[in-house]
């Protein structure tokens, strides 16, 4: 029995088209995947589905459970048991589990909030979500991971008929995605029906009964799992040709060593006392991608923007050493200017300001170049901004668009851009492909071949493991501040990644 | 959601858009000129046209002047992401300061003008330092700040007003800029134009009012061909022409009514000049660039290579000078000063910069804006006391026009989101 069904959607902003005839059922106990670029459309009709856009803002029939529905907001689709939990959680940080789970929802009694009841169906729903944690730990000290299962475990406090998860692996590791999945899984055998949007499709083929492409505003598929789903065939769905090789074909030949670091030590700003970073150290050759594996909190980024700057931590010891010279990092202008970027894992609130333009973003890193006796040269700078704009094939009318209204993909490139006009010798990549679809992803992996060709060294920090196979030259694996291992590219495995962070 | 950017092909050239399209995506810089306009054009009608008197649109200059002045400060400072709340405590204090050392002491003008600006770059410097190195809120400083030089201000002049200031003090703020031209000119040029009342005009303010517009018009035209030249999107070709006619006809009319009573006041070429340096800064050096980014996003400013704590120091010190500045201009005017001199007065300096299109979280305003707004709040202080209306309705109007225009920032935003 359909569960869900929307029927004929379509959605139309101010000279946009953002759903044309969409169509999406969803059977009563089964996990529906819905697939798609960003920008397909699969957002928008999660809002419409979940009452965001009111009806009548839209065209075409939504039947839940048999009726016809009509959710004039979120409380509508949550009182008939649909439950969205967004790629940014929606938890308030300064309370505890149990207040947040019956936030809007207090066991109470005439205002006066019942613990005792608030504190025995917390645990009830964090057994049932297999988190260990108190009912009054506050929200602020367990990870993001757990944090998604708290999520849930407040979906499920409020009788949830259809749970929909929006990205829900997008800031987790390995293992926390795994957990989170077959959770998922799990809630199915209790009988909730749920949808998952996401872009990595290991993780649909592994929990998805049923997939929907979404393409441009259309549906364009719906692939059962009884009959094999191959990730190849989605993709072909998704961007409408044939995504054959997901990495671009590329040979390399590292030159000389050009980054050298040695004995890197970091204590956490504030726990003093806590070491983050153990003695790392490494080197990148140029022209040479290098990858840096390991699992969130394992001190990747700390690396990184300690390296950059000072920029994290503190109590910092170690040499940086530059085609054999030491150079200063001790602030985020010397690392510039000695020829080192870091590219930040968080766009929109590390990379960009996204209140203004791609020329302004495009030179914000290096305005010594695009000025003289500090007054700036805007027409030399519109130049170096549309130059950046072609060779990256950033997709915007202008570069006077606000980043602010760019795509994901489109969004990193102009950090991208930032970076490379500072002209580093060494590139540090964090997260590059974080949040954007397979069609830019290919268009950052060819930018960055293009940089190694340059004879410029790269270093890579991912937590998609097939991403650092595919691309990385040589593969450091990080865990618990520390690198405890070095693979080449002819010996990397994701198993052999794993053994070397499972058995340090 | 991203439809209309993942389109694959993209056009070098900035398409143009409708005269509707680009009129409601630019509704916020033509809508304050407009209010400007309207609120002139009102007060002109229900004041019989005094508001537009020659007597009155000096008087008008006069009065914003400090106001003025210190919204130049008060746009880096809240565009840096923080808020100066001191001012008018500050000002006060740099007025009392200026009368003990000229009055009392004996100190010689010059003198005391480079003290005062010196001091009050210290005042801003102390409070800039807190704020930028111990990352304590903006607000908490300056409230402190404001108490304090409040508190100073009186024990300075021992609750007493100092006065009166020699003449040399105060021509800063009454003092007109003598005529350079021939006096036959003025007087022939009066008689040409038959005048009843006027006997001379002043020549000096007329050709400044003719070459600030001309200059306008021709640096608006320069930037229109580079525009057109590196593909920006354009301003369609009547607002161009409407925009430049109105601000070039207002500027020769402003100058004229100058012109008609005693010429040039000092504070108005000192605010002019101030303007243009401040827009200048902001609009294309480094140090102005760096200050967007800083407001519009510390972190990623900061991991730019920007250093973000000596940018807000200097924010805050800037701030103070001109607050000095804004102090002595003052003093001068009432010729004495106070222990009650600039009380309130940040709330409308603050008010001008936010009716000017500032944004409070930072990153987003310009001088011109803020001057603007100043303007705006000046003619409905001078219109509606010229009117006869009480203080308490005036404040609520003002008030009100502040929400107003707030309002419709934010609803500007999220129509265009």
């Amino acid at each position: 029995m359909a569960l869900l069904s929307m029927q004929n959607i379509s959605k139309t902003f101010p000279g946009v088209k953002a759903l044309d005839q969409v169509n999406l059922d969803v059977q009563q106990g089964e996990i529906h995947a819905v697939v798609g670029e960003n920008g397909a459309g699969k957002s928008t009709l999660m809002k419409i589905l979940s009452g965001v856009y009111p009806h009548g803002s839209y065209d075409g029939k939504i039947l839940f459970g048999g009726a016809d529905a009509k959710f004039a907001g979120i409380s509508d689709s949550e009182r008939e048991g649909i439950i969205i939990i967004h790629q940014e959680l929606a938890l308030v940080p300064q309370l505890s589990i149990a207040e947040n789970i019956f936030l809007g929802n207090e066991r109470a009694r005439s205002g006066v909030i019942d613990w005792r009841e608030t504190n025995r169906r917390t645990e009830d729903l964090l057994a049932k979500v297999g988190l260990a944690e108190a009912p009054s730990t506050l929200v602020d000290n367990i990870g993001v991971g757990k944090q998604q299962l708290v999520e849930i475990a407040k979906a499920l406090s409020k009788d949830v008929k259809l749970l929909i998860l929006d990205e829900p692996t997008a800031a987790l590791q390995e293992n926390d995605s795994r957990k989170l999945l077959d959770l998922m899984l799990e809630l199915k055998t209790q009988g909730v029906t749920s949808i998952i949007i996401s872009h990595k499709l290991n993780e649909v083929r592994y929990v998805a009964d049923t997939v929907t492409v979404i393409r441009d505003g259309m549906t364009v598929s719906r692939l059962d799992a009884k009959a094999g789903l191959s990730e190849d065939a989605i993709v072909r769905d998704m961007v409408g040709r044939d995504m054959t090789h997901r990495f671009p074909e590329h040979r390399r030949s590292p030159g000389k060593i050009l980054l050298e670091v040695e004995n890197w030590n970091v204590w956490h700003p504030e726990h003093t006392g806590r070491q983050v970073i153990r003695n790392a150290s490494f080197n990148v050759r140029s022209g040479e991608v290098v990858g840096i594996a390991g699992l969130m909190g394992s001190g990747r980024t700390e690396l990184a923007m300690s390296i950059f700057g000072r920029s994290y931590g503190r109590n910092i010891s170690g040499s940086v050493k530059l085609n054999d010279n030491e150079i200063d990092v001790s602030t985020v202008d010397r690392a510039i200017n000695a020829g080192i970027s870091y590219v930040t894992e968080d766009r929109k609130s590390l990379g960009l300001v996204l209140e203004e333009s791609i020329r302004f973003n495009t030179t914000l890193a290096n305005l010594d170049d695009v000025s003289s006796g500090s007054v700036l040269k805007k027409n030399e700078e519109t130049r170096i901004a549309e130059r950046f704009r072609q060779a990256l094939a950033i997709r915007t009318p202008s570069v006077f668009q606000k980043t602010m209204n760019l795509s994901g993909g489109n969004q990193q490139k102009v950090v991208l851009a930032k970076w490379l006009f500072t002209e580093p010798e060494v590139l540090i990549l964090d997260e590059p492909t974080r949040g954007i679809d397979v069609g830019a992803k290919y268009e950052i992996y060819t930018i960055i071949n293009d940089l190694a060709d340059q004879g410029k060294g790269v270093v890579m920090i991912s937590s998609e493991m097939p991403e650092l196979l595919g691309m990385c030259d040589r593969i450091y694996v990080m865990n618990e501040g520390a690198l405890v291992g070095e693979l080449n590219a002819a010996d990397a495995s994701q198993e052999r990644i794993m053994s070397l962070i499972v058995n340090e | 959601m991203d439809l209309a950017q993942s389109d694959t092909n993209p056009a070098p050239q900035a398409k143009t858009k409708s005269i509707g399209q680009y009129l409601s995506s630019h509704l916020r810089q033509y809508g304050l000129l407009f209010a400007l306009i309207a609120v002139m054009a009102f007060f002109q009608i229900v004041t019989d046209g005094t508001l537009l008197r020659a007597v009155n649109v000096t008087n008008l200059l006069l009065q914003n002047s400090y106001i003025i002045i210190m919204a130049l400060g008060m746009l880096i400072v809240i565009v840096s992401g923080n808020i100066d709340l001191s001012v008018g405590s500050v000002m006060g204090f740099i007025g009392a300061l200026a009368a003990v050392m000229i009055v009392n002491m004996d100190v010689s003008v010059p003198l005391t003008i480079i003290v005062c600006l010196v001091v009050g770059g210290l005042i801003g410097a102390a409070q800039g330092y807190w704020v930028a190195y111990w990352k304590i809120p903006s607000f908490i400083v300056t409230l402190a700040g404001m108490l304090v030089f409040r508190g100073l201000s009186l024990w300075l002049l021992e609750g007493q007003s100092v006065g009166p200031f020699p003449k040399e003090f105060q021509i800063l703020a009454t003092g007109f800029v003598p005529d350079i031209f021939p006096v036959s000119w003025g007087d022939s040029l009066a008689g040409m134009l038959e005048m009843r009342r006027v006997k001379h005009v002043n020549m000096l303010a007329l050709f400044t009012g003719v070459a600030a517009a001309a200059m306008i018009v021709w640096i608006g035209l320069r930037q229109r061909a580079q525009n057109r030249l590196y593909g920006i999107e354009d301003e369609p070709k009547v607002f161009f022409i409407a925009r430049n006619v109105i601000v070039a006809a207002a500027l020769i009319f402003v100058m004229y009514k100058l012109s008609l009573f005693r010429g040039l006041p000092n504070v108005l070429i000192t605010m002019g000049v101030l303007t243009i340096i401040y827009a200048f800064i902001t609009e294309s050096t480094t140090v102005g660039r760096r200050i967007y980014a800083l407001g519009g996003n510390e972190k990623a400013a900061k991991l730019s290579g920007i250093k973000t704590e000596r940018l807000t120091f200097l924010a805050f010190t800037n701030m103070g000078v001109l607050a000095a500045a804004a102090g002595l201009v003052f003093a001068a005017r009432l010729n004495t000063a106070t222990p009650k001199a600039g009380f309130a007065l940040e709330l409308d300096v603050i008010a001008a910069v936010f009716i000017g299109g500032a944004s409070m979280s930072g990153g987003v305003g310009t001088i011109i804006g803020a001057v603007v707004g100043a303007f705006l709040m000046g003619v409905l202080n001078n219109g509606m006391s010229i009117m006869g209306i009480g203080i308490d309705y005036q404040q609520m109007i003002k008030g009100l026009v502040l929400l107003a225009a707030v309002i419709f920032d934010v609803y500007n935003k999220n129509k265009q989101g």
